[in-house]
């Protein structure tokens, strides 16, 4: 079995996802080529953690497939990695961390520490390399959630809302940590409630709202000229839900 | 407050002596509970983080069987175990009745339950948090349990003393199994009910104190230990 030299383009086809009888994630179509990032923008709500589960095989579609078109018979969960809002620490080491990740994908020792010692040096992490994963701060501890999702080399990595809780500098060293990754090769899909940040790091821009996609477009397009009233009411950064109060009913949500 | 006094004093005066019987007493004591702890450890962390982490037909009836075992009555184990290793018993042919042996089996029928149940528990916990993440980077339930079980460790030692505390202090199972027999099976909580009986309350009072004594430093040591690592990982 060859490792496939791309697992990409992701392709959802009519995606739902229901939980305690509400659709969450309604008749999602839409694929995924290589080389871009996407960040995907929406309000609280919309579904965007959902969507990017759905997309890593975290959780399973109701309704609809995830595919993997260029995977062949190769298992697509090896090359991807995905960085969770809250960092993940287990209680052992810095360097223990990124080696846990490492060898559950079977990689051999030397390997291990040469990528482990790589990706934490990349990361900033470096003289970090011995302590307590879980006494780091905050924004070191999202750093090092990098680094271990580094050190597995994904073809696509996944980031939901990496920088949430993280003050402006651990933010811009996070961003600095994202385009490295993707200057490397590797696809970039990341969900944020920051519109500059959106703006920094997208070069395509999908709109979520209510568990659908209203919008899709290159990123300067997407700041500059949305099509969906509600992605330029999101841009403008109005409150969407007073805009559906007043209106009551807008024509691109049809009630179900 | 005489007999207390007088206690104090018996207790003192035996530990001083450093008296032959106590010290048998209490290493045998020592020797039952733990080695009954050790191996309901063995047993009962990997069955608990089991059932917190795989999803199976039957999964709420055996919690709800686990949480009820919690509370075994010592001296119905001890008959149970009794009747299974008697002459006439199944088991009767190792000739385990009256010896060391039947209290450690006794105690690790009491203390299985008890730590099983409380490492479910922790578990589940644990997993609620790591489930996204180590699923992200491939690890299903079967990987995840020796994961869990180490990452949960300082709240498993205390799953693993509340064992020690029923196993230390129990006195129906391991009398019943071990018959109580000077310089064979004698333990403290046997040798306090025996010197209550015979009407000596002050060695009675003398041996529960060291008894006391013992679980506290054990109780103590365990939490220093624990103490110093849980600072170092936060």
């Amino acid at each position: 079995m060859t490792p496939p030299t791309t697992i990409l383009p992701l392709a959802l086809e009519e995606v739902s996802f229901e939980a305690g009888g509400k659709r969450l994630i309604k008749d999602m179509n839409c694929t995924f080529d290589g080389g871009m990032r996407t960040v995907i923008v929406g309000p609280n709500g919309a579904g965007k953690s959902l969507f990017l589960r759905l997309c890593h095989g975290l959780l399973e579609p109701t309704n609809g497939n995830v595919r993997w078109q260029g995977a062949g018979n190769s298992d697509p969960r090896r090359h991807q990695a995905m960085v969770f809002q809250r960092p993940v620490m287990l209680r052992r080491s810095v360097a223990a961390n990124v080696d846990y990740a490492l060898k559950l994908r079977g990689i051999q020792k030397a390997e291990r520490v040469r990528l482990t010692d790589e990706s934490l040096g990349r990361a900033g992490l470096g003289r970090l390399r011995n302590h307590p994963a879980r006494v780091l701060s905050f924004g070191e501890q999202q750093k090092l959630a990098l680094a271990r999702a580094w050190a597995l080399r994904p073809q696509v990595l996944f980031l939901d809302e990496p920088t949430a809780s993280l003050d402006p500098a651990a933010t811009h060293s996070v961003e600095e940590i994202i385009q490295a990754i993707h200057e490397q090769g590797t696809r970039i899909i990341m969900t944020t409630h920051d519109l500059g940040q959106a703006k920094r790091i997208a070069d395509e821009v999908i709109f979520l709202h209510r568990g659908r996609m209203l919008e899709r477009a290159p990123a300067e397009k997407f700041f500059t000229e949305p099509e969906n009233d509600l992605a330029q009411a999101f841009v403008r950064g109005e409150l969407l839900w007073w805009r559906l109060g007043k209106d009551n009913v807008t024509p691109q949500i049809p009630n179900e | 407050m005489d007999d207390f006094s007088t206690a104090i004093w018996a207790a003192i005066s035996m530990v001083i002596e450093l008296d032959p019987d106590l010290t048998e007493i209490v290493g045998l004591s020592l020797q039952v509970s733990m080695g009954a702890v050790l191996i309901a450890a063995i047993i009962g962390l990997p069955l608990g983080a089991a059932v917190a982490l795989f999803r199976f037909p039957g999964r709420s009836g055996i919690i709800v069987l686990l949480n009820a075992l919690m509370g075994l009555p010592p001296v119905v184990v001890g008959l149970i175990v009794y009747l299974l290793i008697s002459r006439a018993g199944p088991f009767g042919v190792f000739g385990l009745l009256f010896t060391p042996a039947a209290m450690i089996t006794a105690q690790v029928v009491l203390v299985t339950p008890i730590i099983a149940a409380l490492t479910r528990q922790v578990i589940e916990d644990l997993w609620i948090e790591y489930e996204d993440q180590l699923r992200s980077l491939g690890a299903g339930p079967t990987t995840a349990l020796p994961t869990l079980l180490w990452d949960g460790r300082f709240a498993l030692i205390t799953a693993v003393l509340a064992g020690f505390g029923r196993a230390s202090a129990e006195v129906g199972a391991v009398m019943i199994v071990g018959g109580n027999i000077d310089h064979v099976t004698r333990v403290m909580t046997t040798a306090i009910a025996l010197e209550v009986s015979k009407g000596d309350l002050s060695l009675a009072l003398g041996l529960g104190l060291i008894l006391l004594t013992l679980s506290t430093a054990v109780n103590g040591a365990v939490y220093l230990i624990k103490d110093m690592a849980e600072r170092r990982h936060a």
